[in-house]
């Protein structure tokens, strides 16, 4: 059964069903995220003066620089394999999908030595407060990277471009949709850059 | 596709170049600032709107808001409602006048 107004816009909402849909879970997630954020403030707000501070100059600002670099051209490679789509150039959309899925493993990567170097000092959750809400926030953001990574790793797949030869504009509007929670992504973790490793 | 659409599309690769640009350049101004002799408040305020301008060029460009429809713009402004009341909870623990008796 083929769902309705998944290519046309409804008349009432001026969307497709799709954008619609994927709005309203990242407004969900907004909450989801917003909910911890506030958690953060309010254990930063009960925390001894220059806890927060303590605790988080032991993370590595280095690495945490070079994956918002990643996660940010991520992003852009993302809304390229979209952008080749729109010019029906198939090769180059699994040429930046392919970039994409590789930046995001190389975020993967970098968390990893980040979480397995504190691992190594004894710096676990359960070590201060701070570093509670360190590993809840990055370990949520984390697995947002791993489920977009499988997503996007299936459009990536054979199975992308028999969707592609088949329903050519419904599968650019599933990269569109796709790419909108990347970008949510990327931008979840441009609030957390600052505010675990900076202040 | 026609060349009038190619133009358009090769239009918006500039800008989302050019996004990519801005976006790397604050976060490298996030680290720089990071290291200023500047009081905690300040440091806060000047990190969380470089913060602000990066998640804004992202909403805008990346993800369309600024030509997006209003049903969108809606379902937003309602979730950032919300979500600014969600950031005062923990405000109101400060002014909890039970708790300094």
């Amino acid at each position: 059964m083929q769902l309705p107004y998944i290519i046309e816009e409804r008349p009432d909402t001026g969307l497709n069903n799709a954008k619609l849909g994927i709005w309203v879970f990242l407004a969900s997630e907004i909450m989801l995220f917003g909910g911890l954020f506030s958690a953060y403030v309010f254990l930063r707000m009960a925390a001894p003066v220059g806890d927060f501070a303590y605790w988080g100059s032991k993370l590595s600002i280095p690495m945490a620089t070079v994956n918002t670099l990643v996660l940010i051209s991520s992003s852009v490679t993302m809304i390229m394999s979209w952008v080749s789509l729109k010019m029906k150039d198939f090769e180059k959309y699994k040429m930046y999908m392919g970039l994409t899925l590789l930046c995001a493993s190389i975020f993967l990567v970098i968390k990893y030595f980040e979480y397995t170097g504190k691992f190594h000092h004894g710096i676990y959750p359960s070590s201060s407060t701070f570093m509670g809400i360190y590993f809840t926030l990055t370990g949520l953001h984390g697995l947002h990277i791993i489920g977009g990574m499988i997503v996007m790793g299936y459009f990536w797949l054979p199975a992308g471009y028999k969707m592609w030869e088949s329903e050519p504009e419904h599968f650019t509007n599933r990269i569109e949709v796709v790419g909108l929670y990347w970008h949510f992504v990327d931008l979840v973790w441009i609030f957390l850059f600052p505010i675990l490793y900076l202040l | 596709m026609s060349d009038h659409d190619n133009g358009h599309i090769e239009e918006h690769i500039k800008v989302y170049l050019t996004v990519f640009g801005a976006l790397a350049f604050l976060t490298l101004l996030t680290v720089a600032a990071s290291y200023m002799d500047i009081s905690t408040t300040e440091a806060i305020f000047l990190a969380l709107s470089i913060a602000t301008v990066k998640a804004s060029l992202v909403a805008g460009y990346f993800m369309h808001l600024i030509t997006e429809k209003q049903t969108i713009i809606w379902i937003l402004t309602l979730t950032f409602i919300f979500f600014l009341f969600c950031m005062f909870i923990p405000m109101i623990t400060v002014i909890d006048h039970a708790s300094l008796s």
